[in-house]
């Protein structure tokens, strides 16, 4: 059969806002996951919680709903198990970088061969409105009526300081584009990040669908290559008139997975439960 | 002739006070003799103080008593922090050169033996840090033993390093040895009888046991942060990773090890955490997430001194309320609590397969007496065989896949219904922390709420079918009863006299309340033995059964019971 983006479907429609930045990630994913092959049952998502997490109800694939901010230990512990089926995180800018930040810092430095989306909105949709770890300074909040006042969190320097071996931005106002990064991410063996920017239709009006699409511009296009750390860090730090989206950072290197001996015998999840050679195990209690 | 010795060996930490212990413990229990030690440290009094008490017997006991009679002293501080052990007749062997001991100093009937261990290491070239090992040799002389058995333990201790190593520290043995001299012939009460070696025992910590029983029981993936008292099953684990096939993961904090087990085991594997209280109050989010998403999760749950960081070297049984009532909303789960490390083997492979029977998390209770003390278990205890059954798993391709798999059917009577895990055909479904319907779609419907609760609950009456009840040691028609669990058993049955029941509650949770009913109807006296300051054994029974146990012996002063504490209350 067949994968296409309908394969994915369930009885369930988006209940986003109209207009929401949701729409062109979950598209893009779709057709990311179609391109590459991956049907519903070959792929784990886990999703965290937040507006983002909503959209375990209609991608139908093996999923898990986890808790505030604790994807990336449970995606670990899944691809530890079963390194042959691909997952990848669904998560927010709050769940992952707020909630979840020691997990970001210490998955990056693992190199899992996981794949991560971060909606990046800025915002605490879900709760109706707050201020989110990268939301810009005097950014005005729920939260903070008087404006943001403390420095955001970069994900992306975050990253790529911390580890992560494939680091891209991506814009969810650009499915065609979006959709491309999703699947280099997918197929990067390693932990890749993709920070998305995501326009908030509902309790942002400062970061719009124009207001980026007029100061967004792809890496590639001024023949960045996208191997070199420093040069990576600088990219990243760049915000303002011109943002600039696409792959900053990649290079291959062993993974999580890699370094465990137990997995050279194939998925831990395959194997033969027990101890077969029981006296060898108790000899040195002797 | 010696039926029975209790021997101490203190001194700085970093100076191999735990390993002698270890050592002379094998040398002992590799011939027959009934073992058990006890560690210590650090000193509440001064930082940095180390003792091990080991007890060697010809027949088997419970419990460590009062009795000291032999104490090594490394320092002069050992001497100080363990004089109220002392009794008459207690042997001290100590080196002059740290302090010139006078029987005047010391509580009447004391004997001592000046031994020059810094003097006769460095003779034989080594350095101050062989101390123990002169003092090993010399405790082997005064114990009567044959210097052989200590040197066959001294060889499997520095095997890796070496021959020159070992014999170096066999000859450093061997000067302890001889410099008892004549004082070992007169000391001809502390010899111990020759015993003829009857079962084959392992001398194992609790830690280890749990380890033991994990991998046999089909563990594949643990992820455990360090904490006291449950690190000997993280070196466990670590060491025998490779050979066994199995991954350990230093997680960054306990959430992350909590929901890293989590997702292995919905990826397929047997999976299981350990902590103690302030790293499992961590992770009751993640326990109430394995509840609603009914994950098979093994949790290793090792009490120390609380509330907050307490005293974390010492034990204590005051987290019994906090892991029965651990998490937000109702779902079941099951705790069961070892008295000791044979308990504690039989209990983990009990604990990985009524997980995996009823998709649930299982606390095995433990605590830093159980943990860190090494025990004699039954080598043919470990060597059973163990049958796995993984529970009720998806069939494959019994499902098509342009539909979800229901993986929480409202069909099975019992509430289990079978699990798929990714990458299985047609298996597909959402683990979902919200409220969800019978293929892990989101749902807030009021009727489809109802069910998913009944179906979670319906659950426990499943486990009841299987749980086991309370086990009763002594005089089974006496209407003097001692209700007590975990490690406190051992003290208790030590002090048990004639016309004494007690009752062991190897499994807490699903509370068997009616075998317990009818094991305290018609008691004219009960008494609850526990070590905490409440008494949370005895609330669970009063609120499971009703029936209220006033007379509770409670200790909380961080160090485990001793039988002659009990005797002397019971006497009361």
């Amino acid at each position: 059969m067949t994968i296409t983006a309908n394969s994915f479907k369930t009885n369930y429609l988006p209940t986003w806002c109209p207009g929401c930045g949701d729409f062109g990630i979950w598209m893009a994913l779709k057709n990311a996951l179609a391109e590459l092959g991956i049907g519903p049952d070959e792929a784990l998502l886990i999703y965290g919680i937040g507006c983002h997490g909503n959209m375990s109800a209609w991608v139908r694939t093996y999923g898990v709903v986890g808790l505030h901010g604790r994807t990336l230990p449970m995606a670990q512990g899944a691809k530890l198990a079963n390194h042959t089926v691909p997952v990848i995180v669904i998560s927010g800018d709050g769940d992952g970088l707020g909630e979840g930040g020691n997990h970001f810092i210490h998955a990056a430095k693992r190199n899992p061969d996981i794949t991560v989306l971060i909606h990046d909105n800025q915002v605490y949709a879900l709760t109706t409105g707050q201020a989110s770890p990268t939301a810009k300074q005097g950014f005005i909040t729920k939260s903070t009526p008087d404006g943001v006042v403390d420095e955001p969190v970069n994900p992306l320097t975050l990253a790529i300081v911390s580890g992560a071996t494939f680091v891209a931005r991506g814009f969810a106002g650009d499915m065609p584009g979006l959709t491309k990064l999703i699947a280099q991410a997918v197929k990067h063996k390693g932990f890749a990040v993709v920070d998305i920017l995501q326009p908030c239709v509902t309790f942002d009006h400062v970061h719009t669908y124009p207001w980026y699409r007029s100061r967004l511009y792809e890496l590639s296009s001024g023949g960045y290559t996208p191997t070199n750390k420093l040069a990576a860090i600088k990219k990243a730090l760049e915000w303002g008139d011109k943002i600039p989206v696409g792959i900053f950072y990649q290079e291959l290197t062993s993974t999580n997975e890699d370094r465990e001996p137990a997995l050279t015998n194939g998925p831990l999840a395959g194997q033969t439960l027990g101890v077969a050679d029981v006296d060898t195990l108790l000899s040195e209690f002797r | 002739m010696a039926q029975s010795i209790t021997w101490k060996i203190g001194g700085e930490a970093g100076f191999g006070i735990m390993a002698s212990g270890t050592m002379l413990a094998r040398a002992f229990s590799r011939h027959g003799y009934y073992i058990f030690t006890l560690n210590e440290y650090p000193s509440l009094i001064r930082g940095g103080h180390n003792a091990v008490t080991v007890r060697i017997a010809t027949a088997p006991f419970y419990s460590l008593d009062r009795s000291l009679h032999i104490l090594v002293a490394l320092n002069k501080e050992t001497v100080e922090l363990h004089k109220n052990e002392l009794r008459e007749g207690t042997v001290i062997v100590f080196d002059p050169h740290d302090y010139e001991w006078k029987e005047e100093e010391l509580p009447p009937g004391i004997i001592l033996i000046p031994v020059p261990f810094r003097e006769l290491v460095q003779k034989k070239g080594g350095e101050v840090i062989m101390r123990n090992t002169v003092a090993l040799g010399t405790s082997i002389a005064i114990l009567g033993a044959p210097f052989e058995c200590l040197a066959d333990v001294v060889r499997d201790q520095f095997a890796r390093k070496g021959e020159a190593v070992v014999n170096h520290n066999i000859e450093i043995a061997r000067a302890g040895y001889d410099a008892v001299g004549d004082a070992a012939t007169a000391l001809s009460a502390l010899r111990l009888d020759s015993i003829e070696k009857k079962n084959d025992y392992l001398l194992i910590n609790g830690s280890e046991a749990v380890g033991i029983g994990a991998v046999r029981a089909g563990l594949k993936f643990a992820a455990i942060y360090p904490m006291t008292p449950i690190n000997a099953l993280i070196s466990f684990l670590a060491d025998h990773a490779k050979s066994l096939g199995i991954v350990y993961k230093q997680p960054e904090d306990e959430i992350a090890g909590i929901n890293m087990a989590i997702g292995a085991a919905i990826s397929g594997v047997r999976s299981m955490v350990a902590t103690s209280g302030g790293g499992f109050a961590l992770m009751v989010e993640g326990l109430s997430l394995a509840g609603m998403i009914e994950v098979p999760l093994v949790i290793d749950m090792g009490m120390r001194v609380g509330p907050a960081t307490g005293m974390p070297t010492w034990t204590e049984q005051g987290d019994l309320q906090f892991i029965i009532h651990a998490g937000h909303g109702e779902f079941p789960r099951i705790v069961l609590a070892p008295a000791n490390a044979t308990e504690a083997y039989e209990l983990t492979v009990k604990a990985f397969h009524l997980a995996e029977e009823f998709h649930v998390p299982v606390f095995i209770l433990t605590d830093k007496y159980l943990n860190e003390s090494q025990w004699c278990v039954e080598a043919v205890v470990l060597e059973r065989d163990v049958v796995i059954n993984r529970g009720k798993v998806m069939t494959l391709g019994s499902e098509k896949s342009t539909t979800s798999f229901k993986r929480y059917d409202l069909i099975s009577p019992d509430g289990i219904s079978a699990r798929s895990f990714p990458g299985m055909k047609g298996g597909q479904y959402i683990a979902n922390s919200y409220e969800h319907d019978e293929t892990g779609m989101v749902s807030e419907d009021s009727a489809m709420r109802t069910k998913m609760v009944d179906r979670r609950l319906k659950k426990i009456a499943a486990i009841r079918k299987v749980m086991m009840p309370p086990v009763v040691y002594g005089d089974q028609s006496s209407k003097t009863v001692i209700v007590t669990w975990g490690s406190t058993l051992g003290p208790v049955l030590a002090a048990m006299k004639a016309n004494t029941r007690i009752i062991h509650f190897p499994w807490l949770y699903p509370f068997p309340a009616d075998a317990t009913k009818e094991l305290l109807t018609g008691a004219t006296r009960v008494i609850d033995i526990e070590q905490n300051a409440t008494g949370q054994l005895a609330s669970l029974i009063r609120a499971e059964t009703g029936i209220e146990i006033t007379e509770k012996f409670l200790k909380y002063d961080g160090r485990p019971w001793l039988p002659e504490e009990i005797i002397e209350r019971i006497k009361v």
